[in-house]
């Protein structure tokens, strides 16, 4: 157990741990305002002049972070300079297509795709002589075209400019697994301030008064969740931490427990307090390697340090955190599931009521909040309740974490102001469209959401306008499609992950997906008829009202979504046999123009089908004789098309 | 005991506290079709049978495990609710093997009774076919399983887990995979299986039954060469009804599944024969 004026001290010792990093905390911590110096000669800090940020979250140790930090170690040493420089293992930045990421401060130079063989040029021209290695800079040469980026401001990238981080900001700036760089900014201090000055009602009426929502997926006020967990009865309660993520492409929560795991633990102590619970549980998939390990690495750091544990700041409230792997089941992440899950048995959803607030895990009351939704609760509880509510719409307060993937030229995570609009996102902070394609739609909410089509790309996105237009959160991915994308297509490949991770329990769910997924596979095939769209809406109908659990409840939203904006493009598969984006490989055909095929028959050589003989017919003009497609044959592989010269062939 | 007021239907109904809708319903005299529902052994709300619509909730409700509150109003016949019961049924239809008549439970089937009550006369869907039919487990001295008739309801997993807690079925696989089926795919008879047949009494459908020696018993009798015995099942009654107050050697009752099997010659017979040693 250690006191608050313990933690204050430690927070003391520790600031010039980050005392380098100044840029991106002097707003946080007042001691790093202004002139520095004094701080830099206290603590075993003394001799650093810099500090190497390597990103070790999941992205970027897959592009071989850890090898470059070894890199950085040997480089470093062979100049002498490992007194001087020191080398700190971060979480994710969120720009994880450019990863390796390394930041060097006290410049805050941002390097992207950092390999090996660049270790020696950041060390020789920007350690030791000061200059910044510009090549290696987010896009240097265009953004100093267009004046973003100058040598004192390095940080111009839009993709992080117009961004707000508040559940990613300490994400790539802090070591994950220095217990001391989290207290250093400010750290337990949220705790602290409740534990010792709020009533749990204080507490949840500052969460009500923020209008905080859950960020895992169906928005639920989390200050409303915590007053019914408050209000019931019982001698135990628990407190839990959805980290199962399980929408395909989302990885915020594996950000923030990759980069910042202190901040989810600060917020479930929180949580105890002020719904009466001792014990917390973090259930997060086991797929996640690097989660588990910083976590359990701050666990054991928070229990060391006497934050976690018995009498914590010398008060009679009590609170560990335990986790539990799970098995990567989609369904998982739904509450009741989860639950059952963390019990011990098979994952599957029970009926609710009893909701979890009154009969939860191991049927105490219990709450469970997505690690997003735990990460902004520390901030809320130092900066106040207004501070939050400043920021976004008046019913989507805070900022919001997307997933930013597929057509997409910046990928990686952004967070931004609830009620930020598409274009902003889509073209603002990633850059637009790749190959200057067009925007067709982007699909928000994973699974359970919808398409958003071009048409409404200036919705704001918050929590009420996605359902209006028939999309949802979710949990936060944020998929671009551009013209190249077949509608049906996508329906089906969305619809093709539920059938997989339906639990099987309720018939609706069980079988009726699998029915739209048919429906929808005959139709890509060419074999759709008129009846298939009335079986699709009726089948979804039916779904959507009586499954049991959110994951089939919601499961045919990306069906009725394309069904609503994209009706044309189900009719001309239907009707016309023909995909509009040429993606259905059964409704298109190679063909070649006889005319313009000089007969050279690089196209036959390259069928991996034998598809392709040569005609009896030889254009004017030409010498040889054209070829031609046998289309029982053909692929659709597109290898003749790719490599003939004259344009001969066509998909259509 | 605490009373709670709801309406179902438009009718005002009073039950005490913790009542299912379900039981509310039918104290009220409505009836609503269910499924997987057993009282007291499998309150799981997995087959959505029985929804309901509740006003002021999105979604349709599974009567069998809401438990009623203050105010509650219920509608359990709209066209909504028909239609999604239908159209449950007709997908759990589409999943089956639809060859009733060659099914030891035809007429006296659950899932039968409810396609009847609900008007089910056209699936939509193909029938299951020799591709999509799975292996039937007949190794067991006594079950047989059949998982083209299953219809999902976990009844049998609940009876044998918590009722006989023996625990040698539950469901596998998920999603449209999913099956009633022992650990790692074994055969009933390479389980710890006590051949109590409660799986089989609580199944609705013809996915778990007994395994039937009619045959042999037949052959057996027409065999002029041979003195038969009779054993009938359940012999409870013959080998220890005395402990419960019953005649020594009490004959099984007159509808008892074996008895019913013999024609009433041989049943007589047996009735005589069972008195015999008593005399
Ligand atoms: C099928 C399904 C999957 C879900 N997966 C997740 C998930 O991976 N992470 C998560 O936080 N919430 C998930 N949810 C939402 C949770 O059920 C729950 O609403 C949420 O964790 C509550 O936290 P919040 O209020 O902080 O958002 C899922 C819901 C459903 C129906
Ligand atoms: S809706 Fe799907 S995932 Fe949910 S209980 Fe039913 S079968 Fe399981
Ligand atoms: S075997 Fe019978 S009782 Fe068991 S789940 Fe299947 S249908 Fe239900
Ligand atoms: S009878 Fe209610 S869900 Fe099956």
């Amino acid at each position: 157990m250690i006191t608050v004026e313990q933690l204050n001290e430690i927070r003391k010792n520790s600031i010039p741990k980050v005392a380098l990093r100044k840029k991106v905390f002097e707003t946080r911590v007042p001691e790093l305002q202004g002139d520095i110096s004094g701080l830099l000669k206290e603590g075993n800090e003394k001799t650093y002049r810099a500090h190497i940020l390597c990103c070790a979250g999941t992205g970027c140790k897959s592009s071989g972070s850890d090898k470059l930090r070894e890199e950085f170690e040997r480089v470093l040493e062979k100049y002498g300079l490992s007194d001087e420089v020191k080398i700190v293992k971060t979480g994710c930045f969120g720009l994880c297509a450019e990863g390796p990421i390394v930041v060097v401060y006290p410049e805050d130079a941002m390097y992207c795709k950092v390999g090996i063989e660049d270790v020696e040029d950041i060390v020789t021209e920007h350690i030791m002589n000061g200059r910044i290695v510009k090549r290696l800079l987010e896009n240097y040469a265009a953004r100093e075209k267009e004046g973003e980026i100058t040598e004192e401001d390095l940080e111009g990238s839009t993709f992080f400019k117009k961004q707000m981080r508040i559940a990613l900001h300490n994400c790539g700036r802090i070591n994950p697994e220095d217990i001391e760089e989290y207290i250093a900014i400010d750290g337990y201090q949220a705790l602290a301030k409740v534990l010792t000055q709020m009533t749990p009602d204080d507490v949840i009426k500052v969460m009500l008064d923020s209008g905080l929502r859950g960020r895992g997926g169906a928005g639920f006020p989390t200050g409303r969740k915590w007053m019914f967990a408050k209000a019931s009865v019982s001698d135990q309660k628990y407190v839990c931490c959805n980290a199962d993520e399980g929408d395909p492409g989302a990885f915020m929560d594996r950000s923030v427990l990759e980069g910042d795991p202190h901040e989810v633990l600060e917020a479930m102590a929180i949580a105890g307090y002020a719904i009466g619970a001792n014990h917390g549980f973090i259930y997060v998939r086991a797929e996640y390697p690097t989660a588990v390990e910083r976590l359990t690495i701050a666990i054991k750091q928070a229990e060391e340090y006497g934050i976690l544990g018995d009498n914590i700041f010398g008060t009679d409230f009590s609170f560990r955190v335990e986790l539990r792997l799970g098995a990567g089941a989609f369904v998982c992440g739904e509450e009741t599931a989860l639950m059952t899950s963390v019990e011990g048995h098979r994952g599957e959803p029970r009926p609710r009521p009893p909701f979890p607030a009154v009969k939860g895990l191991f049927a105490e009351p219990t709450i469970l909040n997505n690690v997003e939704t735990y990460a902004n609760v520390p901030q809320i509880i130092l900066k106040g309740a207004d501070w939050f509510k400043a920021i976004g719409t008046e019913k989507s307060t805070g900022a919001k974490v997307f997933a930013l993937g597929g057509k997409i030229k910046n990928t990686g995570l952004v967070e931004v102001p609830m009620g930020t609009t598409l274009r902003e996102v889509v073209y603002d902070i990633g850059g637009g469209i790749p190959n200057g394609k067009k925007f067709k739609a982007a699909q928000t909410g994973g699974p359970s959401g919808g398409c958003i089509p071009a048409s409404l790309i200036d919705t704001p996105i918050d929590y009420d306008s996605l359902i209006q237009i028939g999309s949802m959160m979710g949990s936060g991915g944020l998929i671009v499609m551009d013209e190249d994308t077949c509608m049906v297509d996508i329906a089906k490949f969305f619809l093709a992950f539920t059938v997989e991770e339906s639990c099987g329990k309720c018939p609706p769910c069980r079988i009726g997906t699998k029915r739209m997924y048919d429906i929808l596979d005959k139709i890509t095939r060419g074999e759709g008829e008129l009846k298939d769209i009335d079986d699709l809406y009726e089948l979804a109908d039916a779904i959507k009202s009586s499954a049991l659990c959110g994951l089939g409840q919601t499961a045919p939203n990306p069906v009725l979504s394309t069904l609503r904006y994209f009706k044309d493009e189900y009719i001309a598969h239907v009707v016309d046999k023909k995909c509009p984006a040429g993606v259905c490989k059964a409704l298109m055909q190679y063909t070649i123009d006889r005319e313009k095929c000089i007969g050279c028959g690089k196209c036959a050589r390259n069928c991996p089908a034998d598809a392709i003989s040569k005609t009896d017919y030889v254009a004017p003009g030409h010498k040889l004789p054209s070829m031609a497609i046998d289309q029982s044959k053909c692929l659709k592989c597109g290898a003749c098309m790719e490599g003939c010269k004259f344009g001969a062939i066509s998909k259509k | 005991m605490k009373m709670i007021n709801l309406k179902i239907d438009g009718t005002p109904v009073t039950v005490p506290e913790g009542t299912t809708i379900l039981e509310a319903a039918r104290a009220a005299g409505v009836k609503i079709p269910t499924l997987c529902f057993l009282k007291d052994i499998n309150e799981i709300g997995a087959c959505r049978m029985c929804v309901v619509e509740i006003k002021g909730a999105r979604a349709l409700q599974a009567a069998c495990v809401y438990p009623v509150s203050e105010g509650l109003e219920v509608i359990t016949n709209s066209e909504k609710v028909r239609k999604s019961r239908k159209i449950t049924l007709e997908l759990i239809l589409s999943n089956h093997d639809r060859r009733c008549l060659e099914c030891s439970r035809s007429q006296n089937c659950e899932l039968q009774a409810l396609s009847k009550e609900l008007g089910v006369n056209e699936i939509r869907f193909p029938a299951l076919n020799e591709k999509t039919l799975l292996p039937i487990d007949d190794l067991s001295p006594s079950v047989v399983r059949d998982p083209n008739k299953c219809v999902l309801c976990r009844r049998c997993v609940s009876v044998c887990k918590n009722v006989q807690t023996v625990g040698v079925i539950d469901t596998m696989e998920r999603g449209y995979r999913t099956v009633v089926a022992s650990p790692f795919g074994k055969s009933l008879a390479d389980t710890p299986c006590v051949n109590c047949g409660q799986c089989i009494a609580v199944c609705p459908t013809g996915a778990l039954t007994e395994k039937s020696d009619k045959s042999k018993v037949w052959a057996a009798i027409s065999d002029p060469e041979k003195y038969v015995v009779f054993q009938t099942a359940p012999a409870v009654r013959f080998s220890i009804g005395e402990a419960f107050g019953m005649p020594q050697w009490s004959p099984p009752s007159e509808d008892s599944a074996s008895t019913r099997f013999l024609t009433p010659t041989q049943a007589r017979t047996l009735r005589s024969w069972k008195r015999a040693p008593s005399s």
